[in-house]
């Protein structure tokens, strides 16, 4: 693999100065699917900017009732904090529902927002991948497209985004803080990721060298009746096949408030507004979740090996959703 | 033999070596001056190399060498074309290894394998089997030596004149060995020796191989195997790892490690073969069989025919006066099918067992009433009875362990909230054979022995297994033994497959020990050493051509979510009659081990082919899954007693491949008695089955 350069910055100024001077230039955080694209020669950094040692290691619960979690935050530990899992247990269960307890051990916040797909095509350098190499074609769109999107793809790419983590903070409407070399700044994550467009190479809306210092959870009492739903192909250990994240907030039986976010349809976590409004101000039923999936999923156009994904996003949209109305 | 240590449960001799890090693997050797070789695979699938362009790899920091059919040291032609290494310019399939890179790091190797630029014509090529493939033809005889075809009686005719009848056709996937050890060697050539500590099953064969590539006396090459970890089958033959890592270090004159990645794996280690099986049986309402037929087809490559022997199985399984069974293959431009856990018996009982369970459905007959009702005393493929057949004794200690009596036939008549529960029931049966083996056995004047066999344990136990044999035909507590394998240096030995291993060895371990007790008789108390070989060469192959076979019941709960079609085991359950068990632990694990790789199959793995590419594009543990703990919640094994004396001295059958067979049929047929859908096409996955419920 290619020889390249460890940097251990001093402060977050520090990080994305080294990023701004050096154009291949990538941060570390717990490495585990960085390293591996090293080794495949997917991502071929001249130095890497460990910023695991960079004071961004803390959950604060913040005056407003919201939380702040540092980017360096370890699944393992954001998963195990008392005010997670009481007061948002969508996102400790999304966290506990990836990869294995070696991994989440080592994983961080931050990584985890910025892990790349795992679509087949990306990962060998051997295949056609827009995302990969600019120009070269999508293989996958009439590949071995299985686990691949169904929704917002375009002809150069129809991967999807592999997070767990991320769908439970699209649900949560979470703040992405990032530093970039002009200073800190606050995204909402639903503008932090990008279609795939003419440019799936590009997976953020912020620069290259910005690094994410933190996430932040705006104060939302009714996530604290919350859930995470995964569907894998096998009981452990692998990334989804479908995923739901939901908030549901009853007044009665009348849906006052609800967050939906899918999981492995699309290149981002894709927020389900459609699906939200057909259920918002309505009597919840099980019928009226389905009705409100198939909303959401109208315009969805299923690859060759991935129709499945509908019937099964819809089967956990009114499982999830029930699940909460009846607790 | 003395009752002793055969049939305790030693723990592994070499336990505590692996569990604390010291027990060597075969790149884990240190040695001075050792260099790292980088395997480079071919990009395309089919043409011929016009140019290898070294330099800017050559230029790369720590680069010491690239080899290539330009420059690699010369081989011997042998019958394994797939090790006709950088020999020629001619590219076979995606995968094949086309260069080799040689650093003073493994890193370096590797980027400098990113840095070999290779041209190549190429032409069109097919790598998708298919049962209307132009390319099918009838091989001369199918693995190992099995008439590829066979016909008793008039199948056509007793098919269309029975009352019941099943006739459907299985499919299963390309299945890739993922030992957690890769294929790995270091190779280091002194004064025209050759010394490989490699990862194999069997280092004799091993040893064979690569004396007959760089044409040498056997006496010049050693290869050491003192521990691997795990290989199926994919190591039972030497492979490109230890050929590259020796032409290699021939090359550069230095020692060479060589490990192929995972991904690596997924390809010219060998795989075992898709395949497409139809299968048809007729029965009268009784449910007596009149008439099988099992019509198997599988792939090979251009290069090497391997004929895997799927319909074998059902040869030999259940009795019916009109049988016929058949096998065709189509030569395609991939890398070479390998021994997998049971090859052959293993995807043809899947393809038979259900078929049986298809059978039960429509004749309205409990399934395991089933095969009990089609047990035989006589081989039908020989002719000749069995040496020991307790298939019957396995269903019924199975079905009562399991609590089957009262089973409600019906598909969905089981159901715990959003879980659909079903269960099923497979037989299982592996062959019980023996190859030639030598052993010593030596007694020291302080009163202890050692015995010496080049068996190869890979994760097996087999270490420990021949430790309490030895002990016990010396007539001596194991205490007292020392036990060797796992070296060419040591006597020559089959390979660890085949379930023949234990078989094998044992009998020549045996032999040496009786022999040293002769010699010890004779000659009193011994001042020196005293040492007795033994070559079991006559006598195993003096041992009359019976039918012998190891047997098994398989049983399986599953639930499944009626939702999203998500497919968990409750429980596993087996239990296996094959001859004498040496070591209830390792024993246990075998058995385990095998009833989870065939979940695997049932549920999971696939390797999933790309045409254009003309390789599998699931090439590592993330996107291949394989079976975890938490898709079943118990497995059980049990085994009976068995005594047979007309197996080998010490009485085993070998257990390493019968746990496999039928699990993936007994999890298909689970499945479809909890929803009432028949999946024919492995693997069983929840796209498959979703939207079982009305409100998905």
């Amino acid at each position: 693999m290619k020889a390249f350069r460890y940097h251990r910055p001093a402060n977050v100024a520090e990080a994305v100065a080294v990023l701004a001077a050096e154009p291949q230039a990538a941060y570390l955080g717990g490495g585990t699917n960085l390293v591996d694209l090293m080794k495949l020669g997917v991502q071929r950094p001249d130095v890497l900017v460990d910023v695991t040692r960079l004071p961004l290691d803390t959950v604060e619960e913040l005056p407003d009732g919201g939380l702040r979690i540092g980017a360096t935050v370890r699944n393992s530990d954001l998963a195990a904090h008392p005010v997670v899992r009481r007061a948002y247990p969508v996102l400790a269960r999304a966290l506990l529902a990836a990869a294995s307890g070696q991994l989440r051990n080592m994983a961080t916040t931050g990584g985890n927002l910025l892990q790349r797909t795992r679509c087949v095509y990306f990962q060998d350098t051997g295949k056609a991948c827009n995302k990969r190499e600019p120009g070269s074609g999508c293989a996958a769109l009439h590949g071995q497209n299985r686990d691949l999107a169904v929704l917002d793809w375009s002809e150069q790419c129809v991967a999807t985004h592999p997070s767990d983590l991320a769908v439970a903070l699209a649900a949560l409407d979470t703040v992405v803080e990032v530093h970039e070399a002009d200073g800190p700044r606050d995204i909402p994550i639903a503008e932090f990721y990008r279609s795939p467009g003419t440019h799936p190479e590009r997976e953020t809306t912020v620069a290259r060298g910005a690094l994410i210092t933190a996430v932040r959870l705006p104060p939302l009492p009714a996530a604290r009746r919350s859930t995470y739903l995964k569907v894998r192909d096998r009981a452990s250990f692998a990334f989804a096949a479908g995923s739901v994240a939901a908030v549901l907030d009853l007044d009665g039986d009348v849906v006052r408030d609800v967050r939906l976010a899918y999981g492995a349809v699309a290149h981002r976590p894709w927020r389900a507004y459609r699906a939200e409004e057909a259920l918002r101000g309505r009597p919840f039923s099980p019928e009226l979740a389905a009705r409100a999936a198939d909303a959401e999923l109208a315009e969805a156009r299923p690859l060759r090996h991935n129709g499945f994904k509908l019937p099964l996003t819809r089967a956990i949209t009114v499982r999830a959703l029930t699940e909460l109305a009846s607790s | 033999m003395s009752a002793g240590a055969v049939g305790r449960a030693y723990p592994r001799l070499e336990g505590p070596a692996k569990v604390t890090g010291t027990a060597r693997y075969a790149v884990e050797y240190p040695v001075d001056g050792v260099s790292y070789g980088w395997a480079v695979p071919s990009a395309v699938v089919r043409g011929r190399i016009t140019r290898v362009d070294t330099a800017q790899a050559l230029a790369s920091p720590g680069v010491l060498a690239v080899l290539h059919h330009g420059n690699a040291p010369r081989l011997t032609p042998g019958p394994q074309t797939e090790l006709w290494l950088l020999q020629e310019p001619a590219v076979h399939y995606r995968g094949q290894y086309v260069a080799v890179v040689v650093a003073t790091s493994l890193e370096a190797a590797r980027e400098g394998a990113r840095l070999v630029h290779i041209d190549y014509d190429t032409g069109p090529h097919s790598t998708v089997l298919t049962d209307d493939h132009p390319g099918l033809y009838k091989p001369d005889h199918v693995n190992p030596s099995y008439p590829t075809d066979t016909a008793e009686g008039d199948f056509d005719a007793g098919y269309a004149a029975a009352p019941v009848r099943v006739d459907a056709t299985y499919r299963t996937p390309a299945y890739h060995n993922n030992p957690m050890e890769p294929h790995a060697t270091t190779a280091q050539w002194r004064d025209g020796r050759l010394l490989v500590h490699d990862s194999n099953q069997g280092a004799s064969s091993v040893q064979a191989t690569l004396a007959e590539l760089f044409a040498l006396p056997a006496e010049s090459v050693r290869v050491v195997a003192q521990h691997v970890g795990g290989g199926f089958g994919s190591k039972g033959y030497a492979k490109a790892a230890v050929v590259l890592a020796a032409l290699a270090a021939r090359h550069v004159d230095r020692p060479v490690k060589l490990a192929l990645t995972r991904q690596q794996l997924f390809g010219p280690i060998g795989y075992r073969t898709p395949t497409i099986q139809r299968v048809r049986l007729a029965a009268d309402t009784d449910g007596r069989l009149t008439a099988i037929c099992h019509d198997a087809i599988s792939q090979t490559s251009t290069i090497q025919e391997f004929a895997e022997q799927t319909a074998v199985y059902t040869r030999s399984m259940y009795a019916a006066p009109h049988r016929r069974t058949t096998h065709r293959l189509v030569r395609l431009d991939v890398p070479t099918p390998f021994w997998m856990r049971a090859p052959g018996e293993c995807p043809g009982a899947y393809a038979l067992e259900s078929a049986m369970d298809e059978l039960a459905v429509a004749a309205g007959i409990d399934p395991v009433e089933l095969r009990i009702r089609n047990d035989t005393d006589v081989d039908p493929d020989q002719g000749r009875a069995f040496t020991s057949r307790n298939l019957v004794a396995c269903l019924r200690e199975g079905a009562q362990r399991f609590g089957w009596a009262g089973r409600d036939p019906s598909p969905r008549s089981r159901r715990d909230g959003r879980w659909l529960i079903g269960t099923g029931v497979a037989g299982s049966s592996y062959p019980a054979r023996s190859r030639p083996s030598s052993a010593t056995a030596t007694a020291r004047p302080d009163g202890s022995f050692l015995v010496q066999v080049n068996a190869t344990d890979i994760g097996t136990g087999a270490r420990t297994a021949m430790w309490q044999v030895a002990a016990d035909a010396l007539g001596v507590p194991p205490e007292r033994v020392e036990i060797r394998i796992g070296d060419s240096a040591l006597p020559t030995a089959p390979v660890a497959g085949g379930s023949m291993g234990t078989s094998s060895w044992s009998w020549a371990v045996i032999r040496a020990a009786q022999a040293l007790r002769e010699k010890l008789r004779d000659g009193g108390p011994p001042t020196g050493e005293v040492t007795a070989e033994a070559d079991t060469t006559e006598e195993v192959g003096g041992q009359p051509a019976l039918p012998r076979y190891a047997y098994g019941a398989q049983f399986v709960e599953v639930r499944v979510d009626a939702d999203t079609g998500e497919v968990r085991l409750n429980r596993m359950l087996g239990v296996f009659a094959a001859g004498r068990v040496v070591n209830p632990t390792t024993a246990r694990s075998q058995l385990i081990g095998g009833m989870t790789m065939g979940l695997s199959m049932a549920l999971h793995e696939e390797g999933l082919l790309d045409e254009r590419y003309g390789d599998w594009v699931n090439h590592d543990l993330a996107t291949y899954h394989i079976t975890g703990c938490a898709d079943v919640e118990s497995i059980e094994a049990y085994w009976l007693d068995e005594r047979d004396d007309e197996l080998n001295p010490a009485g085993v059958k070998g257990i390493g491949e019968i746990g496999i067979v039928g699990a993936a049929a007994a999890v298909a047929n689970a499945v479809h008695h909890a929803t009432g859908v028949r999946v024919r096409e492995l693997p069983i996955r929840l796209d498959k089955l979703i939207g079982l419920s009305d409100l998905a």
